[in-house]
């Protein structure tokens, strides 16, 4: 982080959020959040809705009548192969 | 690939063969982790090498084993149950083509994810989704477009977050943010590995999430008004 980024105002930190953003440096450790209350809540927000993301999606179950589809459509391959002689 | 048996019973039960192939343990936690799901590596080596010869009672297995995750994986990225049960069905026709060319070079679970992923955006470009010129296809129309400006903080987002509020937006978030969303904040992906699947830049992949999370802001704001009106 520089002196620049201290200085920099509301408008120009969010142009800088979409690069900060993945970088792997915690964002709320930037200068600009140090001074800016407002600045500081709306970053806690997106924050927030990512880290909600995460918990919101269980890993579910498929119904059980995917994998005959799946074997019907696995012995459709095969025969259509076998009669045009390709290995599968 | 050899021609193999398809009178098989469900891979979630097969006596028959369990005397070669280790039955799988049921992998119900939230983290989909293949580790975590009790099997040792030797038991996921020996099904895969069998698969891997054409062995229809070793593909049931893998299927039992991945099924979850790859189906709760093509869930998120459409948002729709009949399409993802449909994208899960070609992931692992695609994995009965493609199995005999996993060369081991990373987790047979990661080759297999990649696998779904690169399904699921067949299946978008196919729809009309241009993955390769981003910036264009995926830029909503400027009345879309999350506003420049960030407003008051809102202490409900703070707090708490209401869950189905949540679900609705990111099902409702346009299918290209929705993807990168997915794929980084969920799914856990850098913004170096989406680039390199969705063929964009770096920077293009920071873009897209960073307005797909002020979308979600937008709307998590807007969802207790809309709620209060009905």
């Amino acid at each position: 982080m520089t002196d620049t980024n201290h200085k920099m105002n509301c408008e120009e930190f969010q142009s800088q959020l979409p690069e900060l953003i993945g970088t792997g440096e915690r964002i709320s450790d930037h200068p600009h959040l140090q001074s800016c209350e407002l600045c500081s809540a709306f970053v806690a927000e997106l924050e927030a809705i990512a880290e909600a993301a995460r918990q919101l999606f269980p890993i579910v179950e498929p119904p059980d009548e995917l994998w005959e589809h799946i074997e019907m459509a696995i012995q459709k391959e095969q025969n259509s192969a076998g009669q045009s002689g390709r290995p599968m | 690939m050899t021609s193999s048996r398809l009178e098989t019973p469900p891979p979630d039960h097969n006596p028959s063969a369990t005397s070669r192939i280790a039955t799988p343990i049921e992998n119900t936690s939230n983290s989909g982790d293949f580790k975590s799901a009790g099997v040792s590596n030797a038991t996921e080596a020996e099904t895969l090498a069998l698969a891997q010869t054409g062995d229809h009672y070793a593909f049931a297995q893998l299927y039992s084993l991945h099924k979850r995750r790859i189906y709760s994986l093509c869930l998120r990225m459409v948002g729709n149950v009949a399409e993802a049960e449909d994208l899960t069905q070609e992931a692992f026709l695609q994995l009965h083509r493609k199995i005999a060319t996993f060369r081991g070079d990373s987790a047979f679970s990661t080759w297999l994810h990649r696998l779904a992923i690169n399904v699921v955006l067949m299946r978008l470009r196919r729809k009309g989704l241009s993955l390769i010129s981003l910036d264009e296809a995926m830029e909503p129309a400027p009345e879309e477009r999350p506003g420049r400006s960030f407003g008051a903080p809102d202490l409900n987002l703070t707090g708490s977050i209401d869950r189905l509020a949540l679900e609705r937006a990111i099902a409702n978030l346009p299918a290209g943010y929705r993807l990168i969303f997915v794929l980084h904040d969920i799914e856990g992906y850098e913004h170096n590995e989406i680039a390199t699947m969705l063929d964009c830049s770096i920077g293009n992949s920071k873009s897209q999430l960073h307005k797909a999370r002020l979308k979600l802001r937008d709307a998590l704001r807007t969802y207790p008004r809309q709620e209060a009106r009905r």
